[in-house]
């Protein structure tokens, strides 16, 4: 049955058909007819961000944290240009996101109208797919598409642009039916001949290491219990990257925490030393693999992954898996129960041993202090402060997104709203509205740079609005720390244009914005000022003055092998694991 | 040490041209995709060619000409195939043998010896003549590539004006369709 509507109309009815409760979104002259359909409803919650490049992220968070696609409402021309690095973001992240944006009416566009702007131009290579509606017969089956493609294959952002006199057309609705699509059909069972070849790899290796990434997380739950069971049943080590933290329980023994740039010795070790990497849902990024020519050498490579694209894009596999992580896991464990391979037990031990091994080093050792708070120790102590609660935590870019990654163990995933591909600052506090919108009852936690919360912070005022009492961590080190820590490694220690000159007192901008502001400078008040922004049932942005020369390691230095790792002082004799030319980068 | 962000460039691997075929629904702007992921990402483009060929399923046939490392073409034929509006990616380097032709119109200003010489020429090249006056000749050749570099280098000193390429179209051998 279809019915006539207005193109707003069908909008608003079109996104509830989808499922869609909350809209992030800000009004403008283009987009007037739905936010007039937005007054004439309840359903769907609009959520009023102060830039809309925050409504992006909101939607991002709100996605990753629930699975669900994000829904994002902007205007015309600069509302449009504002959500582009949002959905940059978001597609290098891999984040269901649709866009809805407004345009010019159809006979002005091309004339420099008004806020006129070739959305679907400028958004063309940062989404996963954008459509220009020139038509009002196209918009329903275009809504629907819009969502179809956002979420299904490797998810992505998508936009909708919707020229004002098409929102006001008159045309027939038509509902989601079950949307073939003409061209897009992702592939999401994997090839068995395939995944029976890995078992058999599997079976004969004697240094296996798995390599998880976002895809188990995109994948849903259901793949991060089947990741479990598979990591049980074969006894293999397992490590993942940032966009894959909490897809396996990082208190369980077999983690061997985050590998990369960042990560750990024994991750690091494991893969370079490794002779099978399992890699499932990740794709080997520039800062997993460093010097490619030296990743991994000695490694035989399976990779699940749902996008061909990912395949043998930097690292050649030996054992390609296209399709799902859940579908293909599932798979992989019914083969490995029916085949039941006989594992090299004694080389499996030994490779423990020797993991073991470099667990020993306590690469994550930092020079504990009682005068001045560690930001390592401030994330140790959020954690476990944290640990009795639902929590979701967000990031800004930077070092304290790091030791986060570092310090705070995730155990289940939807948990950890970072970016990593685009690596946005100013992405944490609107990703914790749109956490915080989706969890109302959990507590939501950006943990933050000085610097990088100065870049979206208008969107306090939102969190105030709707009282979403997201807690803003910031690891106040007075640098871009990250920069400056690039800078001593690599410039010379010439610190150019790193210090964060002239913050405002972050106590009293809590207090202007309606929120609360906690300051904690000592060590030692550093528990009790947590749990009592724990406590606060109010946005509060938490100033933790931390030690403004602390440098975040492990770290590999780009282009090094992972056998190159630069290590913080408090880390003991490191001389026979790295050799002579890695010891002079130490 | 390296003091950029990035690992240094891969190991330098043999170059391969190849010639794909993208099946595409007609949608506007699909060509802007296609262009748009070449040169986003580095891609070469050595030809383009595009027309609609099923009018009623509003499909086009896009013929690429491509060179890259056997990786960077596995790149591109996946990332064409990941463009929503794409139906189908085949390599026909790969999959059969190919046929490829080019269409050019050439166009020759001379008198005198030169004028016989450059006729003589097109005769041997199979070269038509479409325009013709006392002064000039438009010749059109099909074929390979190739063949039309050679041609239009043979006239250049028999006075080449001005020539233009259609850029390569191309289909695969034998009964079935790719
Ligand atoms: C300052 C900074 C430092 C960083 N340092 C590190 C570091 O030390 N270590 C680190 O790991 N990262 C680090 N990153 C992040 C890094 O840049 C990348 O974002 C990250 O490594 C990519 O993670 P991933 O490989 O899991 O891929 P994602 O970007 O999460 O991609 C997921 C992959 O899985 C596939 N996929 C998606 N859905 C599915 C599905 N349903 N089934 C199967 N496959 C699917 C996709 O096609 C894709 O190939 C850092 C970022 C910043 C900003
Ligand atoms: C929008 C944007 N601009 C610039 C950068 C480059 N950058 C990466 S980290 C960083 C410094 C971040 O400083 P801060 O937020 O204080 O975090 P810290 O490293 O000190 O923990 C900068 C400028 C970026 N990632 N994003
Ligand atoms: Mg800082």
């Amino acid at each position: 049955m279809s019915r006539q509507m207005t193109g707003a109309e069908m909008v608003i009815q079109a996104l509830k058909d989808q499922g869609v409760e909350v809209l992030f979104g800000y009004p403008g002259g283009s987009v007037l007819p739905i936010y007039d359909e937005i007054f004439k409803q309840n359903q769907i919650r609009h959520v009023l961000v102060r830039h809309e490049q925050g409504a992006v992220h909101a939607a991002e968070g709100y996605a990753r944290s629930t699975g669900k696609v994000g829904a994002v409402l902007v205007t015309s021309g600069p509302g449009a240009t504002n959500a582009v690095t949002g959905l940059a973001d978001a597609m290098m992240d891999s984040i269901p996101v649709v866009c809805i944006s407004g345009q010019v009416p159809t006979h002005l566009i091309g004339n420099d109208a008004f806020q006129e702007c070739d959305t679907v131009g400028v958004t063309r290579p940062c989404t996963k797919h954008n459509w220009l509606v020139k038509k009002i017969e196209d918009l329903p089956r275009v809504l629907h598409e819009a969502f179809h493609v956002a979420k299904s294959g490797r998810p992505g952002p998508v936009v909708v642009d919707i020229p004002k006199d098409i929102q006001f057309a008159l045309g027939a609705y038509v509902g989601p039916k079950n949307i073939q699509h003409k061209t897009y059909r992702p592939k999401v069972k994997g090839d068995m001949d395939a995944i029976r070849h890995a078992v058999n790899m599997m079976g004969k290796a004697h240094r296996p290491v798995f390599y998880t990434g976002g895809g188990v997380v995109n994948s849903g739950p259901a793949a991060s219990k089947l990741l479990r069971e598979l990591v049980k049943l074969t006894g293999f080590p397992i490590t993942s990257t940032l966009m894959g933290l909490g897809a396996y329980p990082a208190n369980d023994e077999m983690f061997l925490g985050m590998l990369g740039m960042h990560g750990t010795l024994e991750a690091n070790m494991a893969m370079h030393d490794a002779d099978l990497l399992v890699c499932v849902g990740a794709r080997f990024d520039d800062r997993i693999t460093g010097r490619i020519d030296a990743f991994a050498p000695h490694a035989k490579k399976i990779h699940i992954d749902i996008d061909p694209s990912s395949i043998n894009k930097i690292i050649k596999v030996d054992c390609p898996i296209v399709g799902d992580v859940g579908h293909v896991l599932e798979d992989m464990l019914r083969v490995w129960k029916s085949v039941q391979p006989t594992i090299d037990k004694p080389a499996l031990d030994a490779w423990w041993g020797k993991i073991a091994g470099w667990r020993a080093k306590k690469c994550l050792s930092y020079r504990a202090s009682d005068k001045l708070i560690k930001p390592q120790y401030a994330i140790e102590r959020l954690y476990e402060a944290t640990r009795g609660h639902d929590t979701y935590i967000t990031t800004e870019v930077g070092q304290h997104q790091m030791w986060a990654a570092q310090f705070f163990r995730f155990d289940e995933p939807n948990r950890w709203m970072t970016s990593g591909g685009l690596g946005t600052m100013g992405y944490g506090i609107p990703a914790a509205v749109g956490v915080q919108m989706a969890h109302p009852d959990s507590l939501v936690v950006d943990i933050a740079g000085e610097a990088s919360v100065m870049m979206t912070m208008q969107e306090i005022s939102t969190a105030v609005q709707y009282r979403l009492p997201i807690k803003i961590f910031i690891l106040n080190n007075h640098y871009m720390g990250m920069v400056r820590q690039w800078q001593e490694l690599l410039h010379g220690g010439r610190y150019s244009e790193s210090y964060s000159e002239a913050l405002p007192d972050f106590v009293k901008l809590a207090d202007a914005f309606g929120g609360v502001g906690i300051r904690c400078e000592k060590p030692g008040d550093l528990d009790g000022a947590i749990a009592e922004m724990i406590s606060v049932k109010r946005p509060v942005i938490f100033d933790c003055i931390v030690d403004p020369a602390e440098n975040c390691f492990p770290m590999i230095p780009s282009g090094k092998a992972h056998n190159e790792m630069l290590f913080g002082e408090a880390v003991g004799d490191i001389g026979s694991i790295i050799d002579e030319k890695g010891k002079m980068l130490v | 040490m390296n003091t950029s962000h990035y690992p240094s460039a891969y190991v330098v691997e043999q170059q391969e041209t190849h010639t794909l075929s993208v099946i595409v629904d007609n949608e506007p702007g699909v060509l802007a995709r296609v262009v748009g992921l070449f040169s986003g990402r580095g891609y070469n483009i050595e030809s383009l060619t595009v027309s609609e060929t099923e009018h009623e399923a509003h499909v086009s046939r896009i013929t690429i000409v491509t060179t890259g490392t056997p990786m960077v073409i596995e790149q591109i034929k996946n990332q064409l195939d990941r463009l929503v509006p794409v139906h189908r990616v085949v390599d026909l380097t790969v999959s059969a043998k190919v046929l490829a032709r080019e269409l050019a119109l050439i166009k020759v200003k001379g008198k005198g010896e030169a004028r016989v010489e450059a006729l003589r020429l097109a005769d041997a090249f199979r070269a038509r003549i479409v325009d013709a006056n006392t002064e000039s000749f438009v010749f059109e050749l099909t074929g390979r590539g190739d063949k039309i570099d050679e041609f239009v280098n043979l006239m250049r000193p028999l006075g080449l004006v001005e020539y233009s390429r259609t850029g390569v179209a191309a289909i695969s051998r034998g009964p079935d369709a790719m």
